[in-house]
């Protein structure tokens, strides 16, 4: 695409993460030039899951330090860019406050133009950044708090086919890795058990793979597990480390059951928009579980459709991905103004209307 | 003063219909903690209770990782939180949640992480499973005499 050279600082600090970040874009891919994140993740352990960083003012201070920090290894000034992109929701409200206000006091101080971004949309869009895909692509997206299967066919053109109802799947492992005893997060923990044990040992539900949507739901897996090893332990009066290795085995194939399957449903009603060239991208931890990825690389290859799934860095929260969500919206046009706020709630997809015990729009969903 | 009610709830529909019933004694500043461990259908009962005053009943996905997800009901609005990450009285004051225990009806999992801070005026559901029956949750019901009044009839 022959188009003018594009850099925009990007601001992220909708959840758990404060992060800035440049990235430019002229002829081709776009580099990212600097992408910065202050996370908590020293804490991860200790807590069972990731400790929140919910004080707007923990974020305003650390997004000083992250634009300086960012435009620092970029080698610019704010005089060297085109736009400031800021997150403008889906989150807790207290930072993603603090974050649009940065912005806005950037924008004005240095004349640069505001673009609000969906931070699910970042997650989105991100494997136009790292892949270069071309619109319509299959994405699941599963990252932190949600899990949802969308056909992206431009920069805010999302269609939701469905996600999940209860539990995002990196929910289900950290709260398995609770219930057995296993360190957080539960995702590498339960993955690594799982490897010594037998899948087919206990058997566990594949829920909602009875209904032909493309929902999913994961809540009633880690209730399975539960069961099981409250009936071993009744049995045995405890848990052998092949127990428990089997339970991690049988959870972990019930996920990854789950998903390919679904994620086949989802291609099959992908495909039948006739992609001019058919892609999946799978966003989230879940895609650095290397039983899962396999699982879900089969169903792509026995589609005939490319399989991409970003680096884990950029699908975890990250500035750069706002960076360049920002940078599609600046190329459509789209400017925001001083009246741009903060949304806690922001669906992508606004078009699906919910279904009982199972509708669509959660603050993240 | 009296042990407080015990009720069983034999299967997860029944666990929802006990929220749906209770939905409609619920008024801005009702606060309801959701006590019990993993599995215990805490969720559940929240997203029943949630689902069953929406007009368009929408998702109610898992608050673990947002702490917490707003909701615009029938009611008013809900607050579904859920505050295992939580480490301090601090943060829940950043999260606006003291505020909301008066302006909105809070649905509160892992209320021990409240301290002080859980309002004595709270209805506390004491969600527990059972040894012997998979499906079975036993409710204890845990409120002061004004609750006693108000639900009259739900938890007989």
């Amino acid at each position: 695409m022959a188009d003018t050279p594009l850099t925009l600082l990007g601001l992220e600090s909708s959840c758990d993460d404060t992060a800035a970040a440049v990235v430019r874009q002229g002829d081709g891919p776009a580099d990212i030039l600097s992408s910065v994140v202050h996370g908590q993740a020293d804490f991860h352990a200790a807590f069972g899951g990731v400790v929140p960083e919910i004080a707007a003012r923990a974020h305003a201070e650390k997004l000083d330090l992250c634009v300086i920090e960012a435009l620092d290894k970029a080698g610019l000034t704010l005089r060297d860019l085109d736009g400031i992109a800021v997150t403008a929701g889906p989150g807790l409200i207290g930072g993603v406050m603090a974050g649009v206000m940065m912005a806005k006091g950037l924008a004005l101080g240095a004349g640069l133009p505001l673009i609000g971004v969906n931070h699910l949309a970042g997650h989105a869009l991100t494997p136009r950044l790292t892949d270069g895909l071309v619109f319509p692509y299959l994405m699941l997206l599963v990252s932190g708090g949600h899990c949802q299967f969308l056909v992206v066919r431009g920069p805010e053109d999302f269609s939701r086919l469905g996600g999940t109802i209860d539990d995002a799947p990196g929910e289900a492992f950290d709260k398995s890795a609770r219930l057995l005893g296993l360190p957080q997060p539960g995702g590498p923990s339960v993955e690594a058990e799982a490897a010594l044990g037998d899948p087919a040992h206990f058997a566990f539900p594949r829920p909602l793979l009875d209904r032909p949507d493309c929902n999913l739901s994961f809540s009633g897996l880690k209730t399975a597990l539960l069961r099981a090893r409250d009936q071993i332990v009744a049995e045995k009066g405890g848990l052998t480390r092949a127990d428990r290795a089997d339970l991690c085995a049988g959870f972990q194939q019930a996920v990854a059951d789950v998903l390919a399957e679904k994620t086949r449903r989802a291609l099959r009603i992908y495909m039948a928009e006739a992609p001019s060239v058919p892609a999946l991208a799978v966003a989230g931890g879940v895609a650095a579980n290397r039983a899962i990825r396999q699982a879900l690389e089969e169903v792509a290859d026995q589609a005939g459709v490319r399989f991409t799934a970003p680096p884990l860095r950029l699908c975890t929260d990250n500035a750069a991905m706002i960076a360049y969500a920002g940078l599609e919206r600046f190329r459509l046009g789209r400017r925001d103004g001083m009246d741009l706020s903060a949304r806690p709630r922001w669906p992508l997809d606004c078009s699906v209307p919910g279904l009982v015990g199972g509708g669509r729009k959660g603050a993240k969903a | 003063m009296s042990p407080p009610p015990v009720i069983d709830l034999p299967s997860p529909d029944a666990t929802a219909a006990f929220a749906a019933s209770l939905a409609p004694c619920l008024v801005p500043g009702d606060v309801v903690l959701l006590d019990g461990p993993v599995g215990a259908g805490k969720s559940h009962f929240a997203r029943a209770l949630i689902q069953s005053v929406q007009e368009v009943p929408e998702d109610v996905p898992s608050p673990t990782f947002t702490l917490v997800q707003s909701y615009d009901t029938s009611r008013g609005t809900i607050w579904h939180c859920d505050l295992y990450r939580m480490s301090g009285p601090d943060e829940l004051v950043e999260l606006g949640l003291i505020d909301a225990f008066d302006e909105a009806i809070c649905l509160v999992e892992w209320p021990d992480r409240l301290g002080e801070l859980a309002p004595e005026s709270a209805l506390r559901l004491t969600f527990t499973p059972d040894g012997s029956d998979p499906d079975l949750r036993k409710v204890a019901i845990n409120g002061g005499a004004d609750w006693t009044g108000r639900l009259a009839g739900i938890a007989a």
